[in-house]
């Protein structure tokens, strides 16, 4: 149970550290609004092209923005050498990983659950009839998109061009569970229910998760020792 | 030794390349359903085939290399993924020129083709992370990491991929289903042959050049130290 | 059992061996002071040594375990370069964090004990990016202390340290070594460093050049056992 309490105190960290500076936060959160806003004006979609475009439009919202607080997640740790610090301690690489990862999927939940009413301002879109389904595929959207793109943050900690690497490599990994997200979002946020075809997505992205949890969970020890 | 092993493969490809060439292009009657130009699937597919193997290979070297700590398994991973991706972009190329002539466009967002073109972003993105890490030992390292990460996930973005196109156009797009003669399987083996070998002899002299490549850049910093 | 046992450890980088059959050992309740040059491998093997990276040959046993057990890591205190504490934390927030990591019990006493010995208690609240350099460096020596460590790793501890500091660390090494505990430290052949050393060990390109007893004449004069060794 250590295991646990030990990514809880990891986790409590990260956010509270992020709480008080707000840095990637707010830039995340702005990113996303800006997009969302310059897309309606670009475009100025119908209400049937906006059926058509909104999953796409979302995730791909949420993935810009969230690579900004991803980005920051192992960054954070090198200030004073703390990542050091961290590794020396007596916590598993995984145990650590989890607990940044679940700092992150709250942050980056955050920035959807601010995302989502303005889409539904911006586009007039009435997005909570099929609430239930849509935060499902929500949590495990982000979850898959979290635990990848925390291991990358992982990955590309030491690079010069981090901003740069990090979203680089990662987006091609989350193809799959952007996709099944997007499709199971786009009816889902007009409110049309889920349609048995649809299940296949759904149970792609559970899938996601778990393959990606266990083998991130695996990889990274590998990652924090030199 | 090794030299001639290498030119005695070498030769054996291109003799076998220039048998099938004549067969290819003298010998085997037009396919009922395709025009001429779909001789090229005889290198389109066997590209496509050649480049799973080569990155199913750097997943292997990458995990020996993350037990081992041989460089040598380092060695071997980067060599099988760029002959994999030189491998992958004809197939996407020679995908193309097919496409285009067939459909009138260059690209129809076909389901392999689309999978391929992920894929080799993916590895592309496995030869950014290398270059953006300078000591030898942590870019091996972390690219043993990616490799797995990516390999585990082409299955994945194969199927998702698959049936994104499949619901949205139901009817499967023509492109070398199970409709051909069987005089065209038989070449479509046959040919994978030198190209496999051609293979072998460029993940080879990679290999060797990429070992010879540490060897100096050790020498090199020997030398500072001096 | 010996505190600290290194058996042919080798570090590459590529091909480039930054260590070289390094083979030493430490007995428990000594100081042993690390000497080298920049470049000779001392922040390498510190790392070793700490759990932050792997020999790429030999080994190295640190009370008894493997450096990366959790298990020798929790009685292991660590400083490196960097102060490892957070600049968005106040100084209490910090300790407690690491207190819970190393699973203290009463972490939040524990916390609160230590910065009152080392003068922090007035600005525990406070958040460590206001602090100045000298204030870090003794909530580093807290966090690094904190466990109550049977073996401490420092890695240049005095470097650019404020005269309270300097003090403060130099009773806390004395505290550790008569409570018989074991401190490693590298330095760059201070006066401060080597008076409390009992061992001294020099690295010299990779390889151990001298592992032995520190004796007066080093404190005398620290640059002979450079002269000595092959360092010019």
């Amino acid at each position: 149970m250590s295991f646990f309490r030990q990514a809880l105190t990891v986790a409590a960290k990260d956010l509270r550290s992020e709480l008080r500076t707000k840095e990637a936060l707010n830039s995340s959160v702005a990113f996303a609004l800006v997009i969302l806003l310059l897309f309606g004006f670009a475009f100025e979609p119908t209400e049937e092209q906006t059926r058509q475009i909104a999953g796409g439009l979302l995730w791909l919202v949420f993935a810009f923005a969230g690579a900004l607080i991803l980005n920051r997640s192992f960054a954070r740790e090198l200030a004073n050498d703390c990542l050091d610090a961290l590794v020396a301690a007596p916590l598993s690489g995984a145990a650590l990983f989890l607990g940044k990862a679940l700092a992150n999927f709250v942050l980056l939940l955050a920035v959807e659950l601010i995302s989502l009413p303005v889409f539904g301002v911006f586009y007039d879109v009435n997005w909570t009839r099929q609430l239930g389904p849509l935060m499902l595929v929500v949590l495990l959207a982000t979850w898959g998109l979290t635990v990848v793109g925390t291991l990358f943050s992982a990955l590309t900690v030491n690079l010069r061009l981090r901003e740069l690497m990090l979203p680089m490599l990662v987006y091609p990994v989350m193809v799959p569970a952007l996709l099944a997200a997007i499709q199971l979002t786009s009816p889902l946020v007009m409110g049309a229910p889920l349609d048995a075809g649809l299940l296949l997505w759904l149970r792609l992205l559970t899938a996601f998760d778990i393959i990606f949890t266990a083998l991130t969970l695996v990889l990274v020890e590998t990652l924090l020792v030199r | 030794m090794r030299q001639r092993i290498l030119i005695a493969l070498s030769l054996i490809a291109a003799l076998l390349l220039a048998r099938n060439l004549y067969v290819i292009l003298l010998q085997l009657p037009d396919d009922k359903l395709q025009k001429a130009v779909f001789r090229i699937i005889f290198f389109h597919v066997p590209d496509a085939w050649t480049a799973f193997l080569c990155f199913f290979a750097a997943m292997v070297a990458s995990i020996l290399y993350l037990t081992t700590k041989h460089l040598r398994y380092d060695a071997f991973a980067v060599a099988a993924t760029e002959v994999g991706l030189a491998f992958g972009v004809a197939n996407l190329v020679t995908g193309m020129i097919w496409g285009h002539r067939i459909w009138g466009t260059a690209w129809a967002w076909d389901a392999r083709l689309t999978s391929m073109l992920i894929g080799c972003l993916l590895y592309a993105g496995y030869l950014m992370l290398r270059h953006a890490i300078e000591d030898p030992t942590e870019r091996a390292k972390n690219s043993a990491v990616l490799s797995i990460i990516a390999f585990a996930d082409v299955p994945i973005i194969f199927f998702s991929i698959k049936w994104w196109r499949q619901m949205q156009h139901p009817t499967p797009v023509v492109w070398g289903g199970g409709s051909m003669s069987p005089e065209y399987w038989r070449m479509l083996f046959l040919n994978w042959i030198p190209v496999l070998l051609l293979a072998a002899v460029f993940l080879a002299i990679r290999m060797r050049q990429e070992v010879e490549q540490r060897e100096l850049e050790a020498l090199r910093r020997r030398a500072h130290a001096l | 059992m010996k505190a600290v046992e290194a058996a042919g450890i080798w570090k590459f980088y590529g091909d480039f061996p930054a260590l070289r059959e390094v083979s030493f050992g430490v007995q428990a309740g000594s100081c042993l002071a690390l000497l080298g040059r920049n470049g000779a491998g001392k922040t390498t093997l510190w790392s070793i040594l700490a759990g932050l990276s792997r020999p790429g040959r030999g080994l190295a046993r640190i009370l008894g375990g493997d450096p990366r057990d959790q298990r020798t890591r929790a009685r292991v205190g660590v400083l490196g370069h960097g102060v490892g504490v957070y600049d968005e934390l106040s100084a209490l927030e910090n300790l407690e964090v690491f207190g819970r990591l190393y699973r203290l019990p009463g972490a939040r006493r524990r916390a609160l004990a230590w910065l009152e010995r080392t003068g922090l208690e007035r600005v525990r609240d406070a958040r460590v990016r206001e602090f100045s350099r000298g204030m870090r460096q003794r909530l580093a020596l807290a966090r690094a202390f904190l466990h109550e460590p049977a073996l401490l790793l420092l890695d240049e501890p005095f470097t650019s340290l404020d005269d309270r500091a300097v003090a403060l660390l130099q009773s806390l090494v004395r505290e550790a070594i008569t409570a018989g505990r074991t401190v490693v430290l590298s330095t760059h052949q201070l006066p401060e460093a080597l008076e409390l050393a009992t061992h001294v060990a020099l690295l010299v390109r990779g390889r151990l050049a001298y592992a032995g007893k520190r004796d007066s004449e080093m404190l005398r004069d620290p640059g002979w056992l450079y002269r000595q060794y092959g360092e010019a």
